[in-house]
């Protein structure tokens, strides 16, 4: 606009244009930033009232001597005499233990990340140390377009096919369990651990690597001492937010788990989830049932959870992002 | 300039969700009169197949056929969201109570159709029956060997339905007399993930509707102690000997009316029984 008038602007078409809409457009401009701002509060207003709604729906857990006297806090988590720690919810004598549902999630959830953080760390230090330009602009995006397939489809995939190969490689009993649900996970955590190590790599400063390849290092040493305690804290962060990613998804684990809720150590055992379990019986729960609020106890729980994990994943990011640019 | 385009962007998407959630069928050319038939997983091919021919035959009509479970579609109904529910399983007391509470209206009970309840095993297992009793021994999970039912030292693998089925409900009322099932019984969303399964997994044991059974073998059951094995057909299950045989049913909120009463009254004529059979149902008995 400054150029515009030192040219004197009511000479040139452009400025005829300017002034014509000078006027209109600052006040859609102002119109647009209100609209954007308004957006930005709805997502935020929407993440609170779903915690409010999720919330209040948990609370007769605590309240409410109703549901109480038959799912109260100590029933969820202390064993029960005669049952122990037992997930039965339809029954004659309702059972709400959520201890196998905990372990179930864990077992699905640590077995992912055990798979996907070497794979993806690995790869994500590959395509920044020394890959050719070629095979970056390849593998790159080949990994993140791994984040787009549908989690129904990844489950499908491990119920109909993966489960087959472990159970003949492994020779399990049952054939849907916590490892096949883990690495049927572990497809949806790899892209984002690979992504957010890559930005961790690709963050460490060049004179770094000069540094070390003028005192003789080797490529290969410079990645493994130098470039990666370097990113180390990124590379946690990502193995964080992959954790989170995993605790959440449904699918995969509804389809790929077997969803029987047993409480053991066996990786080779079928497990619920709390996600699968929350997908699979709210549909037909009985509103305002001590089932229905537990479901939401659940909820709330998860959410909480992935909040949280999500949250230090995010801060360790930034700190990291913050000790790079101090640094250099 | 940016200002205005995006301004117009964002007003059309606002003006198109609103379209969107405003629009109604009846609208444009003439009056298309909508049916929607909402529940059992069970019964979706079964509606969907009456859904196509009795649109074939009128043209007018609309039938919308989802499903989710009889739980989902007695939901649907009670919540008022679904002209017809399908279930297989007979409604609740309860529930009647909620549609009289909500409505006003008496529950209309329509059986449309019989079910077997099926065994599936894989196609490999060489066992010729299998009773009553041992099928709940082996859901409570107290039968766990299929030495024990003569065949070779595997453990019994098991899948069940999903809470929210009422083939659930059935197998679990008539099989294992309302007890729990075992912790370790895995379920699956739906009776196709479960034929899968038990095709792919030759220790395995599962039910579900007969239409489903393709890939898999469905094992004769014994009702009662020293009764003989009864496969599930025709036969059995209309003369009421194959002992897992059920009504699937046809609910509506109030007497059905105008458009949906016809569409009923087809579905129990001689022309829409022929579809049960063509399916894998079976169809009801003439009276």
């Amino acid at each position: 606009m400054r150029s515009g008038r030192l040219l004197s602007p009511e000479k040139t078409i452009e400025g005829k244009l300017l002034q014509k809409f000078r006027g209109s457009e600052r006040l859609t401009d102002r119109l647009a930033a209100v609209l954007i701002k308004g957006c930005a509060f709805v997502a935020i207003v929407a993440l609170v009232l779903i915690f409010v709604f999720i919330g209040k729906e948990a609370l007769p857990i605590f309240t409410s001597p109703e549901v109480r006297t038959e799912a109260d806090l100590g029933k969820l988590l202390l064993p029960q005499p005669e049952r122990g720690f037992v997930w039965q919810p339809v029954s004659e004598r309702p059972a709400y233990s959520i201890l196998p549902l905990l372990a179930g999630t864990l077992k699905a959830t640590i077995i992912a990340v055990v798979f996907a953080v070497p794979l993806a760390v690995a790869a994500a230090l590959f395509t920044s140390e020394f890959a050719t330009p070629w095979a970056r602009e390849v593998i790159k995006p080949a990994i993140e377009i791994l984040a787009g397939i549908p989690s129904v489809v990844v489950g499908f995939f491990c119920l109909m096919v993966l489960a087959g190969w472990l159970q003949s490689a492994f020779g399990w009993t049952y054939r849907l369990n916590a490892t096949t649900a883990g690495i049927g996970l572990s497809l949806a955590v790899i892209p984002i651990v690979y992504t957010v190590s890559e930005d961790a790599f690709s963050s460490v400063p060049q004179r770094f690597r000069d540094g070390s390849v003028a005192m003789g290092a080797s490529r290969w040493q410079t990645a493994w001492r130098v470039v990666l305690p370097g990113a180390s804290p990124g590379v946690l962060a990502a193995c964080v937010l992959g954790f989170g990613r995993a605790i959440g998804e449904t699918m995969i684990v509804l389809m790929a788990s077997g969803n029987a809720a047993v409480l053991s150590w066996s990786a080779s055992d079928s497990i619920r989830t709390f996600s699968a379990t929350i997908a699979a019986e709210l549909g037909e729960v009985v509103m305002g049932s001590p089932h229905y609020h537990v479901l939401f106890f659940i909820g709330a729980f998860l959410f909480v959870l992935t909040f949280f994990i999500n949250l230090t994943g995010q801060w360790w990011v930034g700190r990291l992002q913050k000790k790079l640019r101090g640094g250099s | 300039m940016r200002g205005v385009s995006l301004a117009l962007l964002v007003g059309a998407l606002v003006c198109l969700c609103f379209a969107g959630c405003g629009g109604t069928e009846t609208g444009g050319s003439g009056e298309r009169k909508v049916i929607t038939v909402k529940g059992s997983d069970t019964m979706v091919i079964l509606g969907q197949r009456w859904a196509e021919e009795y649109m074939n035959k009128n043209p007018g009509i609309s039938i919308q056929v989802t499903g989710g479970g009889s739980g989902t579609g007695i939901a649907a109904l009670i919540n008022g969201a679904t002209d017809i529910c399908e279930s297989s399983r007979p409604m609740k007391e309860k529930e009647k109570q909620d549609i009289r509470a909500r409505h006003g209206k008496e529950v209309k009970e329509i059986p449309v159709a019989l079910d077997g309840l099926a065994i599936y095993v894989h196609h490999s297992n060489p066992i010729q029956s299998i009773t009553r009793a041992q099928l709940k021994s082996i859901y409570r999970g107290r039968l766990s060997n299929w030495r024990e039912l003569g065949w070779e030292n595997a453990q019994i693998v098991t899948y069940s339905r999903e809470n929210n089925s009422g083939t659930y409900v059935f197998f679990k009322e008539h099989i294992l007399d309302n007890e729990d099932f075992a912790e370790n019984v895995q379920t699956l969303p739906g009776t196709a993930a479960i034929v899968n399964a038990v095709a792919n997994d030759r220790r395995s044991i599962g039910y579900g509707g007969i239409a489903y059974s393709s890939g898999i073998r469905a094992v004769p059951v014994v009702g009662k102690e020293g009764g003989e094995a009864v496969s599930p057909s025709l036969e059995t299950v209309q003369s009421g000997k194959y002992p897992l045989s059920r009504n699937l049913y046809f609910y509506t909120a109030g007497e059905p009316l105008g458009h949906i009463k016809e569409f009923i009254n087809w579905v129990l004529s001689d022309e829409g029984q022929k579809t049960c059979d063509q399916v894998g149902y079976y169809p009801l008995k003439k009276q």
